[in-house]
């Protein structure tokens, strides 16, 4: 037995409907690109929540450091002039 | 759910008083951890232990009941079995896939499951004797687990919350179907009432230790609690089930086999509650310590599917790797 | 020829009724055999791929036996036809009661039953009888994917290692002789062909020699040598696992008889 030998994982990621992006639903074990997508269909869309499947493998999925997440994601938070809110339009304008 | 490697995932953590406390206010302020987050080792080691458990008896608990689909006396009844059995596997892979990312693979928790090493639910080491045990099943242990489960979807950690949401969703189906089946016995002959009782008479208390020892008893609580893995002690979680349950019974028109039960209204800060019996901790831990009427049994089938599928497992990682080979030749050709 | 036409001809009715319980009755005992699986697969992710199709088999059965039980109009519903029988008024196919034996038997079995199947129901959506074009427009569907599941597994272990193609070239061997049975096509199952209410089973055996073909040359394994076959099921003449399969079958209702569950 070689059971040292481990089948790969998959991510699998599923448009819930036409019009909606796929989401990450989860992940599953499969020795290859078909049978991984066989497998989503079978353990994912058991009760409609599929239109269609995308199936990666989770060691080509490349993330994002957490311990990047300051100089990531802070130099975002004062630019509040990119949000609508920013300018001041008089109320009897209407809806804009 | 997410890859065990992202991104070379770092383990070690220089576990500071600082670290620490910010780690703490994280969870304080309801912040979800997510895998690649830095956490304390011991935050880690206690969510594989926990999740662990809990995908192995999604697993292990699908036998009990697949011991009577094939026998199910009608096509309806049937369906409905195979599917609840079914979602229990399905479970148990969200599970593992959830303890995953945390850095352990599904082999390593199978051979922790297989070996001993790793413990499950104790009360899937009791025997399925009569069809009415898959009412009782469905009534009381999902019923039971769902009380424990449904505190999960807020857990601190976020894939297994995310797990858990997904577990619950799909589980409300699975009491009902065991309720349901528990009304047709109890609305049909003696005979199907009798099995109905008795059915409830061997599960009863064995759901009532589903929720764990006692508080003063329990080892895990206190740290649990203070990481949001645990919302609720085992024995608030236990009188709320019993609470639940009294009356759905009473419906059935079934008596719960505990002379002791009695309501008592200053129980639950004044609203009321039951009153019961003292459970007998000494099985409780003899199950748990393997020596249930099932622990051999559910371990040897469970270690039989695992070493009987190893070639189909070989086959086709040897038939993805001839594949992989044969492209590359094609590209260099 | 019109559908009340086909449906108005006593000696016809009775004919699709029999043939209506033999479709009901292979998918229910081979539904059974796949759900013997169940908590046992090689690999969590075919502990739900089985019992997908194992649920798929036993919707069809029960859509088969309620039409064949309404058209009869005796009050017989779809658990009386399942359940209440004895093993020689079973008519299943013998390669549905085979008991699973490995995995590979398992996937290859499926692949013989639902490539037939598979052709059959989608000659079947031309039925003059509505109600079976509208029983195979679900089957159909549900059988495509049974093809392609089994398929994938017969290729992979077929030419996967040195164990899986031995257990598969075994598995061929032991199913061989129940292949032939599935294009038999005695009076009763050519009285259903006449006004293309159901496809004759002799018509698919061409198609099922080359979608057979197909996939187990990709498997590297031989095609079974067939025309020495058993038979038998039809007229309810079983194999000796059968009598076993009914005792868990029935095992409620007969220890119960006539109770509500």
């Amino acid at each position: 037995m070689t059971d040292t030998a481990q089948t790969p994982l998959w991510e699998v990621f599923i448009r819930p409907r036409n019009g909606l992006a796929h989401r990450h639903c989860g992940s599953l074990h499969a020795a290859d690109a078909t049978m991984a997508l066989q497998a989503a269909r079978d353990v994912y869309t058991r009760r409609e929540e599929g239109q269609s499947i995308w199936v990666i493998p989770s060691s080509e999925i490349v993330a994002s450091d957490p311990n990047d997440k300051e100089t990531f994601f802070d130099p975002a938070g004062d630019k509040i002039y990119r949000h609508p809110t920013f300018y001041d339009i008089p109320d009897d304008v209407g809806h804009m | 759910m997410y890859s065990q490697g992202l991104n070379g995932q770092n383990l070690d953590v220089n576990e500071t008083p600082e670290f620490l406390a910010a780690f703490q206010a994280r969870i304080d302020a309801d912040e979800k951890i997510e895998p690649n987050d830095p956490m304390p080792a011991a935050y880690r080691k206690t969510l594989i232990r926990q999740i662990g458990q809990h995908a192995h008896s999604e697993i292990v608990g699908m036998l009990p009941e697949a011991n009577w689909i094939t026998r199910a006396p009608t096509l309806r009844r049937k369906t409905a079995l195979l599917a609840k059995v079914q979602d229990e596997g399905g479970h148990g892979l969200y599970l593992y896939s959830a303890a995953e990312t945390l850095g352990v693979s599904r082999e390593a928790m199978t051979e922790e499951l297989l070996s001993g090493k790793a413990k499950y639910s104790s009360i899937f080491n009791y025997p399925t004797l009569s069809w009415a045990d898959m009412g009782a099943i469905g009534w009381l242990v999902d019923g039971a687990a769902i009380m424990n489960q449904v505190p999960l979807c807020r857990c601190s950690y976020g894939p297994y919350a995310r797990a858990m949401i997904r577990v619950c969703k799909e589980e409300s189906f699975h009491q009902r179907q065991g309720y349901e089946l528990m009304i047709s016995l109890c609305n049909g002959t003696a005979a199907q009432k009798a099995m109905a009782q008795d059915s409830l008479n061997r599960w009863w208390w064995p759901s009532l230790m589903m929720f764990g020892p006692s508080d003063s008893d329990s080892q895990h609580s206190d740290q649990s609690t203070a990481w949001k893995i645990k919302r609720f002690t085992n024995d608030e979680l236990r009188q709320k089930f019993v609470d639940a349950t009294v009356k759905q019974a009473d419906h059935l028109g079934l008596s719960i086999p505990d002379p002791d039960l009695v309501w008592n209204e200053t129980k639950n800060d004044g609203q009321g509650g039951y009153d019961f019996g003292d459970i007998d901790w000494d099985e409780f831990w003899k199950v748990v310590k393997g020596h249930g009427p099932m622990n051999k049994d559910r371990i040897a089938a469970r270690k039989q599917a695992w070493e009987e599928g190893a070639w189909v497992r070989e086959a086709a990682l040897a038939y993805a790797e001839k594949q992989k080979q044969q492209t590359a030749q094609q590209v260099t050709a | 020829m019109d559908v009340a036409n086909a449906n108005v001809d006593i000696p016809n009715q009775a004919s699709l009724i029999s043939q209506l319980i033999r479709l009901g009755d292979d998918h229910l005992v081979l539904g059974h055999r796949l759900s013997e699986w169940c908590g046992h697969a090689p690999m969590l992710e075919e502990d739900l791929a089985m019992p997908n199709i194992a649920l798929d088999l036993l919707g069809q059965a029960r859509a088969l036996y309620t039409y064949a039980g309404s058209l009869e109009n005796k009050g017989r519903d779809e658990d009386a036809i399942a359940y209440n029988r004895l093993e020689h008024e079973y008519t299943n196919l013998l390669i549905c009661e085979r008991p699973n034996g490995d995995f590979a038997h398992t996937m290859l079995r499926q692949l013989f039953f639902s490539c037939f199947m598979h052709q059959y129901w989608q000659q079947a959506l031309s039925s003059t009888d509505e109600n079976i074009a509208a029983i195979a427009g679900k089957a159909v569907k549900e059988s495509d994917y049974h093809v392609r599941h089994t398929a994938q597994w017969v290729i992979r272990l077929g030419d996967g290692t040195d164990e899986s193609a031995q257990r598969s070239l075994d598995a061929v061997q032991q199913l061989a002789p129940y292949v032939n049975e599935l294009f038999e096509t005695d009076d009763i199952a050519a009285a259903c062909a006449v006004n293309k209410v159901l496809p004759g089973p002799s018509s698919i055996e061409a198609g099922w020699n080359v979608q057979m073909s197909d996939i187990l040359e990709q498997a590297k394994l031989p095609m079974p040598e067939y025309q020495m076959g058993q038979s038998g099921g039809r007229q309810g003449r079983h194999t000796e696992s059968m009598g076993y399969l009914l005792a868990e079958l029935q095992f409620l209702q007969r220890s119960y008889p006539n109770m509500q569950w």
